[in-house]
């Protein structure tokens, strides 16, 4: 097989998916940053793109969200275009000025004041599930404990039954399928085929929510804001799926990717339990280590010479996460995991400018907690195997990692 | 030089000398005060260096930008002085700005 440094620039695609499996995407992104770093790809699985590859120039695209379009209309925030009537809507793939008038119905959720009862309920739930787990066994940690967390904080947040949990990761996984995987679901059709059962309990639960006084719960939000009560059906599932997607599969990916970071620097594992108040540095240091979502698609809406390259007004534009996060100009020795970096949060993983993640502190929050009460048991979790990874080049998928807890005299 | 004074939530002072041509999200990075992130480098693009303008200096610190403005209304509580401590260029008149600092960043 060629090598990926063998390969003209022009016939790389770097959206290929089983690199992302293999972690070859790295020196794809290595390349481009180092040769071309706002580069026009010709040829790709989805047709014509450019790559923002490094730190500092996905900012300045992010920063700049007149000219670089996240509207569903001219093609959202996907790297393959969708067909117009399955797109899902809602403020992630808007434009100013709906963007902010949607967000801020939702923004109550991550107040100071919530984040703050979230977390002794996330305490309770982390308690919960660590509680009922084997020692010196061999348990798969994704979804015994990555699964498990997520899953019952968004029941907490969406005030979702908390029985039918498992529902809310199916669904976010069927939104996450990557159509060209080679499983059942092989368009964006079968998918919203499969999605109806969400459709149909999520109507279920909004019409009970503005049947009731509104509470803190992201559907009650819904239900009684005046910008999303009566909102159009691909904009309803646009919604409900972005608070799924976004406070489910990102978080559990962290929370798979942190334990496998810390198996592979068994010296920044042995520093943490040596130094428990690391989990504060740590936990942004995985962020930006896994980059749960690696890209994210604008469109130009002009003409616009970005770094002496001319984008064209209908341009789709790739900012790649996953290669900003590697970025040397800016993260010092980007290869490392390092979790007592001085500027940790100093990554790209929750975007910048207007679509910045909103979930961003929840996320941190959750991580943090985990890890906390992990280590206040004196347990030292050993991955036994490789992760397996999803095939796709936007969610970083961890379906499977297989762990043994030991507990050192 | 100017000097700028942060007041942390709890009131506690802390004064800084900052370059004419800097801004505020830098002059609080620089001196590392705590409450300031700055996460974006001063693009106007994370809301991390959300800083409350006393209200005798606000006037003075011009007006936001319509950026500025959008990045603020996401912030879960913002007060009528709310400033983008990066949106902020530190100028001769600004010496002796006070700002308040928030409990913590989003």
């Amino acid at each position: 097989m060629t090598s990926i440094k063998d390969i003209p620039l022009s016939d790389l695609d770097p959206s290929v998916q089983t690199r992302f499996q293999s972690g070859e995407h790295f020196e794809v992104f290595d390349r481009l940053r180092a040769e071309a770093p706002v580069y026009f790809h010709e040829t790709t699985q989805y047709g014509p793109f450019w790559s923002i590859s490094k730190y500092k120039d996905i900012i300045e695209v992010e920063a700049n969200p007149k000219v670089f379009s996240s509207d569903a209309a001219y093609g959202g925030i996907w790297i393959k275009e969708q067909p117009k009537d399955t797109i899902r809507k809602s403020f992630m793939t808007a434009d100013q000025p709906e963007h902010d008038q949607q967000r801020k119905v939702v923004n109550p959720i991550v107040s100071p004041s919530n984040l703050n009862d979230m977390e002794q309920k996330v305490r309770d739930i982390v308690t919960l599930v660590l509680d009922d787990l084997p020692l010196n066994e061999e348990i798969d940690w994704v979804e015994r404990v990555s699964v498990e967390v997520t899953g019952r904080v968004l029941c907490e947040l969406m005030d979702f039954p908390v029985e039918e949990r498992m529902d809310l990761t199916t669904w976010s996984d069927i939104v996450n399928t990557d159509v060209d995987a080679g499983t059942e679901i092989t368009d964006e059709y079968v998918k919203l085929e499969k999605l109806k059962p969400m459709i149909i309990k999520f109507k279920e639960l909004f019409a009970e929510r503005t049947g009731m006084p509104p509470q803190n719960d992201l559907i009650s939000m819904l239900a009684h804001s005046q910008e999303t009560a009566n909102m159009e059906p691909q904009q309803f599932v646009g919604m409900l799926v972005l608070l799924m997607v976004g406070g489910n599969d990102t978080t559990r990916n962290s929370i798979s990717g942190g334990l496998d970071a810390l198996n592979k620097f068994p010296e920044e594992y042995k520093k943490l339990r040596e130094n428990p108040e690391l989990v504060e540095s740590m936990v942004p240091e995985i962020i930006r280590w896994v980059t749960p979502v690696a890209h994210m698609r604008r469109t130009a809406l002009e003409d616009i010479e970005f770094h002496g390259q001319q984008i064209k007004k209908g341009d789709k534009v790739i900012m790649w996460y996953c290669s900003g996060n590697r970025d040397p100009e800016v993260i010092e020795d980007p290869y490392t995991f390092k979790i007592d970096r001085k500027n940790p949060r100093q990554h790209v993983s929750f975007g910048f400018g207007i679509h910045r993640c909103l979930g961003n502190r929840m996320a941190e929050l959750q991580l943090r907690v985990l890890w906390e009460e992990i280590l206040k048991r004196g347990w030292v979790i050993e991955t036994t195997g490789e992760p397996e990874r999803r095939f796709s080049n936007f969610v970083v998928g961890i379906d499977s990692l297989k762990a043994i807890i030991r507990k050192p005299e | 030089m100017a000097k700028i004074i942060f007041v942390d939530h709890d009131g506690t002072k802390h004064e800084v000398e900052a370059s004419v041509g800097s801004n505020v999200m830098q002059a609080a990075v620089d001196n590392n005060i705590e409450g300031i992130d700055g996460d974006c480098g001063g693009m106007c693009a994370c809301a991390t260096c959300h800083v409350t303008v006393d209200p005798e200096w606000f006037a003075k610190t011009g007006a936001r930008s319509e950026n500025e403005e959008s990045m603020l209304t996401f912030l879960p509580e913002i007060a009528e002085t709310a400033r983008l401590g990066c949106q902020i260029e530190i100028t001769d008149e600004l010496d002796g700005l006070v700002v308040h600092l928030p409990i913590e960043q989003f």
